[in-house]
């Protein structure tokens, strides 16, 4: 008798276990086919972010080693668990941000970005891979964060943040990190972010150079008591146009991941009066005592001009991208198309090609024909560069019959420069060098390679 | 009239873009009665270091927007901006702000 009962308790709590077993597995399916990740195209508003009271088995051995350190403890844990970050821009810096505050157990993650996941991304937006080519951004990334930490809620937007929708948003997070490539972007998110009283952690990068900065921190001073005026559009380098090594925004926004996890976990960051600047070529950062809150500031200051957002595009004079600026500084018949160009060299007709782009770009493409010098050179008289020039239009003109001006096509990757170059001609043309019909080609070599021969490569 | 003081030497850098690609100058300002201070550094650099382009640098008789100055590590604006007095050995070095992302 006794053993009847004792085999069937243990036989019973077989079964209960298996219960229980299942019971969990069917909760995790049913989990991960609730939150399918919901791409938003507006800003809605979201329910509060539920308070944790401790921390369950599963989430301290996955955070145990963090859980270990005095600075974050479980308290601090608890509080990123609390906290809401929105992160401005998912590229090169936001990718390493959102994957790091992601792992570490923040709460909840907005991913803004208008844009779409391009191959020339991947060297650096390490979140996107090569089957979310095509795919919105901010998609690509809360899959990549889901992935990593399920429990982490993650709110992707489809969109270009703007006076319109800025405040909204921002009220609904508690930090703001700016990630984003462009001038009037950086204007629009400090405003938003001294109108709704939240930190913003702020990166950049270009080249091999890096800065970060807390602005708007415990009585510190905003982006715009440092830069009051925004810079002249035609001295803002973007990384299309610059480039930049994929590490380098990797590195500053791991920076701006840790400043985040500190003002989180309630630690503190101590960039709110700080710019670090990373010196990538030389492996050096450098820390800068910045001005404090400046009483005079437009936004933040005691006498505000700016209390509601603006129009950023006008105040800054450039687009809320980092796509290229088109010039427009010639006249119709200053310009050829790239149709137009090839049927000039289709007909054989005697003529100049020259390109102005720097010499690094050259070496990743270039026509075979063309002489390069570079617009820089043009525009500061490089002797030989001159030298150059003067013989190729002097071997043309002993191949063009009769005495009519030789023909110099100017081409570089987009247009821009090569209507700059086209103006530098015309000044030189009959003082420096004989006399000569300057045009550029629209569009430049990007055109050339998308309308003319698909096979030239484009960057 | 006051003795003309030593001749001052510091370093210049940053914005290596527009000074010939070279990141730091050491330079020597020649002697002058007054000490130099750095409106006339500014004047200085434009004439001596950067030939072209002067717009890219300056806009009216200070920095362009969108350059941030540092005197041995601090924002100029902690130590007077145009009106702070050099001393021998400091580095002054121009920040172009970034935006890249
Ligand atoms: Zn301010």
């Amino acid at each position: 008798m006794a053993d009847e009962v004792s085999c069937l308790k243990a036989q019973l709590s077989e079964r209960e276990e298996e219960i229980l077993a299942l019971k969990r597995k069917l909760a995790r399916l049913e989990k991960s086919h609730t939150s399918v990740l919901k791409l938003h195209d507006k800003v809605t508003n979201l329910e509060p972010l539920p308070a944790k009271a401790s921390l369950c088995n599963e989430d301290i051995m996955r955070y145990s080693r963090q859980l270990l350190l005095p600075e974050l403890s479980v308290q601090g844990q608890l509080r990123l668990s609390k906290t809401s970050v929105l992160v401005v821009g998912c590229g090169g810096l936001g990718c390493p941000l959102a994957q790091y505050l992601a792992a570490a157990g923040i709460g909840r993650l907005g991913l803004l970005d208008y844009d779409e996941v391009e191959l020339s991304n991947l060297h650096r937006q390490v979140l996107h891979g090569e089957e979310s080519q095509g795919q919105a951004k901010a998609l690509s990334a809360a899959g990549a964060v889901r992935r990593l930490n399920s429990t982490v809620e993650c709110v992707p937007y489809h969109l270009q943040l703007s006076s319109e929708n800025a405040m909204q948003l921002l009220q609904q997070y508690d930090i703001v990190a700016d990630c984003s490539d462009n001038v009037p972007t950086r204007y629009l998110v400090n405003d938003a972010c001294v109108l709704s009283g939240k930190p913003l952690v702020s990166a950049s990068a270009l080249r091999m150079e890096g800065q970060l900065t807390v602005y708007n921190y415990r009585g510190g001073p905003c982006y715009r008591c440092l830069y009051p005026r925004p810079p002249p559009p035609e001295t803002v380098t973007n990384c299309s146009d610059g480039g930049v090594l994929g590490v380098v925004p990797g590195i500053m926004g791991c920076l701006q991941a840790l400043e985040v996890l500190k003002i989180a976990s309630g630690q503190g960051s101590s960039c709110g009066q700080q710019l670090v600047i990373f010196d990538a070529q030389d492996t050096r950062f450098r820390s800068i005592r910045l001005r404090p809150k400046q009483a005079g500031c437009a936004v933040c200051g005691e006498n505000p001009t700016v209390t509601q957002l603006v129009d950023y595009e006008s105040l800054c004079g450039s687009a809320a991208t980092d796509k290229c600026r088109r010039l427009n500084l010639l006249s119709r018949d200053q310009r050829i198309t790239v149709q137009d160009y090839k049927s000039i060299l289709d007909n054989g007709v005697s003529h100049l090609l020259l390109d102005v782009r720097p010499l690094v770009e050259v070496d990743i493409c270039h026509l075979p024909f063309s002489v390069n010098i570079p617009l820089s050179s043009l525009e500061e008289r490089k002797c030989e560069h001159i030298r150059l020039l003067q013989e190729r239009i002097r071997q043309l003109k002993e191949q063009m019959a009769g005495d009519c001006r030789p023909a110099v096509y100017v081409i570089c990757k987009l247009g821009n420069d090569s209507q700059k170059a086209v103006q530098v001609l015309e000044k030189m043309s009959g003082s420096d060098v004989d006399e000569i019909t300057a045009k550029d080609i629209c569009g430049g070599l990007m055109a050339w390679a998308q309308k003319i021969d698909p096979s030239f490569p484009q960057y | 009239m006051e003795s003309p003081l030593p001749l001052q030497s510091l370093r210049v850098g940053g914005a290596e873009l527009l000074f010939d690609g070279v990141k730091e100058h050491q330079v020597t300002l020649p002697s002058q009665s007054e000490p130099w201070d750095m409106k006339q550094l500014l004047v200085w650099i434009q004439r001596n270091l950067l030939k072209e382009r002067p717009e890219l640098f300056v806009q009216g008789d200070s920095v362009r927007p969108g350059i941030l100055v540092l005197i041995n590590d601090a924002d100029w604006e902690l130590m007077g901006e145009l009106e702070y007095q050099l001393q021998d050995q400091d580095n002054v070095v121009f920040i172009s702000t970034l935006h890249g992302g």
